[in-house]
């Protein structure tokens, strides 16, 4: 039964993957990548990691929603009408994809892998949580002023008016020039 | 199901996602890529914490995974809002000078 459900979920990934640079327009791509996710979340929650599986597919579904938004707001029409095929250098990304494939393929049959190694914690989520709040409080730090200093740099890539507008280059005087907010 | 099988899909799911980023031109599909090569990295890491270390440490890096998935995909958009201003526009060729 595992097994079923492991290959059904692989094909589900892999074709959606696929489907992603396929179909003719970003929000059917961006359907099924949340599919992709989904399949791997479900994956994930198999092989008994359900903490991270569902997280996994609640991040990806919010993603989906925000990239949804970001396509009304920048496309002003429906994106799902919009044909759109817009790539470069489609052989070469094709023969390299393929030729990484080959290699990650090759590394993965050549090495002999051990069978499988010790039995998971009875419940791997509180285990984790235990990590996270004793061994592994570091990793959680890290996390967490990553995490501030990308709200930090999002909000300054997005401002409409940072400070450079204000006050120019140097950022000492008030820039004259009406564009850049001279004179307000 | 063997690590072997599990991380074939992995490598299938990162080449695609590599397709995706080196071929499109529009910045929220090279976004798209990228996340479909993290989704490979996020099921292999899956793959070794169950078959080979299956300790709560295993299941850090896959948070850690997760983590960098979320950064890439904020800086992602809030890049893509900043060219669309600029620009008018979301397709990398518009953005070779990102200066002003």
């Amino acid at each position: 039964m595992t097994d079923v459900l492991f290959w059904s979920l692989s094909v589900v990934a892999v074709v959606a993957g696929v489907t992603v640079f396929v179909v003719d327009s970003m929000a059917r791509a961006t359907y099924a990548l949340a599919v992709s996710f989904v399949a791997v979340g479900a994956t994930l929650v198999l092989v008994g990691s359900d903490y991270l599986g569902a997280v996994t597919v609640l991040m990806m579904v919010m993603e989906m929603a925000v990239m949804a938004v970001y396509m009304v707001m920048f496309m002003g029409m429906n994106p799902a009408l919009m044909p759109m095929s817009m790539v470069h250098d489609k052989r070469l990304a094709i023969a390299v994809s393929v030729a990484v494939f080959v290699l990650l393929s090759a590394g993965v049959l050549a090495v002999p892998w051990p069978s499988r190694r010790g039995v998971p914690a009875v419940d791997p989520t509180t285990e984790l949580g235990r990590d996270l709040m004793g061994d592994h409080m570091l990793v959680m730090m890290g996390v967490s002023v990553v995490m501030v200093a990308t709200i930090v740099a999002g909000l300054v890539l997005a401002l409409h008016r940072g400070r450079y507008q204000r006050f120019g280059d140097d950022l000492r005087t008030r820039s004259g020039h009406p564009r850049h907010g001279g004179g307000r | 199901m063997t690590l072997q099988t599990v991380l074939l899909v992995a490598a299938a799911l990162f080449s695609v996602g590599l397709y995706g980023a080196l071929s499109q031109q529009v910045l929220v599909m090279i976004m798209m890529g990228l996340e479909l090569m993290i989704n490979g990295l996020l099921l292999a890491a899956g793959a070794f914490w169950w078959f080979l270390n299956p300790t709560p440490t295993g299941q850090v890096l896959l948070l850690v995974i997760l983590a960098a998935m979320t950064v890439e995909m904020a800086m992602g958009f809030a890049v893509a809002t900043l060219v669309h201003r600029h620009r008018r526009s979301d397709m990398t060729d518009d953005a070779t000078e990102l200066a002003g």
